[in-house]
């Protein structure tokens, strides 16, 4: 699908005044904003233990789900969070509606406008489509109203990006000190792309690439990636390991000789964790392809932290959407 | 009343002690005290120790319940809140060091009520310098202190846990 053409020179996350305006990408999120989303989510996750799971913050607020592309997870955390803010939470399943009939993109937000809308949660399948809704917002005068990026193509997932940072940090503290790994489909994967950038601007000590060369983007040299085709080599001694999903859906051509022959080199087994730290920590974005990239032993394992990665989403979209409604 | 400088301001540590006098006749043996970020925080833990009270003081930051929040957004530090107790049907005293116009307290009952439902909430603070906008009252109160316009008391705290006043500019408006 082409990508949309977007301005790299102009942020349109931040606003005049420097603070978070849109959340878009963790690719120029400066370190205070990222270390303020974090800190934020922190007091949020004591929310979700309370006898009411809720708080007055976005009281009266109207929170838009906007899927272009099925996510269920994604979306019900999303939801989760909105309402925990005490937020009006509506989900549009535009892949099923009005896109189906013919709206385009921008004409759809009009009318979302019209409704009153306080923020777009948007994920979409082209690449730069939650840019082009901010731009839009920004050209039609409703920059009161907030977009989150919940996935955009090959783009960003940055709200997945930033839960894997609080992730990290909550286990392993200073960055500074971490080598971690991510392992698998690298090129078609946003989360890895959300991950390497916010992995760089907390100043991680070495950050790892693991995967074969046909699943390999080339962005990864500028952002000083250590690359390695061999998984005993590259998960040596490390402190975090990410497991990439590996996207059946997006395969388009032979990138690979076989699901079997991909489990075998780079599906993370218990023996190749052995190699790792003995404290190292294993986290998956989720839906997990058991026997495929990851052995069910180390998934279900003392090691993997993946269903506590979904409870930390949940508080950090909290901070994500508070911090914005009051920006 | 003459202008509060560094050398009038009156010693935290007697009013702390005076307050804990106040408060003593009228604790219970599930009394627990709930301390508001950051200075309330340190007024309850330190009551706490002069009181002989046995429940773990609770903390809480009361960021997400403000009513300034859509002219001010979420304050740049905002800590979790920890209630280590059961609050359902316990009598709870909400520990300030200043009370002003009240607002902070509305928030702070508003919050300890999604924990459960008190028994009964009584305030306590060191500091009331008037002005309110909420019918509230404290309960227990050491010092009525008058403030020039933007002129601000603040609570500080040594390394040692020592409590002092000092005063401090308020520029927000």
């Amino acid at each position: 699908m082409a990508e949309l053409s977007v301005n790299a020179h102009m942020n349109p996350q931040l606003g005049a005044n420097g603070k978070l305006q849109h959340l878009l990408s963790t690719e120029g999120l400066p370190l205070e904003v990222i270390t303020h989303i974090l800190d934020t989510a922190q007091s949020f996750l004591e929310v979700s233990d309370r006898d009411v799971k809720k708080v007055p913050l976005l009281r009266g607020k109207s929170v838009f789900n906007l899927f272009f592309e099925n996510s269920t997870r994604t979306r019900t955390t999303f939801e989760i969070a909105a309402k925990r803010l005490s937020a009006d939470v509506i989900n549009l399943d535009v892949s099923r509606s009005s896109t189906a009939k013919g709206e385009t993109l921008l004409d759809t937000i009009d009318n979302l406008c019209a409704m009153h809308a306080d923020m777009f949660v948007v994920r979409h399948a082209t690449s730069g489509a939650p840019f082009l809704i901010a731009e839009h917002l920004q050209r039609i005068g409703r920059d009161d109203i907030r977009v989150v990026n919940a996935g955009d193509g090959r783009h960003a997932h940055p709200t997945q990006g930033l839960l894997d940072m609080y992730t990290i940090r909550h286990y392993k503290k200073d960055f500074s000190q971490l080598t971690v790994a991510i392992v698998g489909d690298i090129l078609h994967s946003r989360v890895a792309r959300s991950d390497l950038h916010a992995l760089k601007t907390l100043g991680c000590g070495e950050i790892r690439a693991i995967a074969p060369k046909t699943l390999l983007p080339g962005y990864l040299e500028n952002l000083g990636v250590k690359v390695f085709h061999d998984m005993n080599e590259g998960l040596k001694d490390c402190d975090v390991v990410i497991m990439l999903r590996l996207q059946n859906e997006r395969m388009n051509g032979a990138l690979l000789p076989s699901v079997g022959e991909y489990f075998k080199r780079y599906g993370l087994t218990p023996e190749k964790l052995a190699l790792a730290k003995p404290d190292a920590i294993v986290m998956h974005p989720g839906p997990m392809n058991r026997g495929v990239e990851i052995d069910s032993s180390v998934a279900d394992g003392p090691q993997a932290v993946i269903l506590n990665q979904v409870t930390f989403g949940i508080a950090v979209r909290m901070a994500v959407m508070g911090i914005l409604a009051g920006n | 009343m003459p202008d509060l400088t560094f050398d009038t301001l009156p010693d935290a540590e007697q009013q702390l002690a005076t307050l804990a006098e106040q408060l003593r006749p009228h604790l219970t043996p599930d009394t627990a005290l709930v301390g508001i970020y950051s200075g309330g925080a340190w007024v309850a833990e330190r009551l706490k120790d002069i009181l002989g009270i046995s429940e773990a003081v609770g903390q809480i930051d009361v960021s997400f319940y403000r009513d300034d929040f859509a002219e001010k957004g979420l304050h740049p530090q905002v800590r979790p809140s920890n209630i280590p107790f059961e609050v359902e049907g316990r009598p709870l005293i909400l520990v300030d060091d200043v009370l002003y116009t009240g607002r902070t307290t509305r928030a702070a009952i508003n919050e300890l009520f999604d924990y459960g439902r008190p028994a009964r909430v009584e305030l306590a603070v060191l500091a009331d310098r008037g002005e309110r906008e909420l019918p509230i009252e404290p309960g227990y109160c050491v010092w009525e202190v008058d403030l020039g316009e933007g002129e601000e008391l603040i609570l500080g705290r040594e390394e040692s846990g020592r409590l002092f006043w000092k005063m401090g500019r308020n520029d927000r408006g």
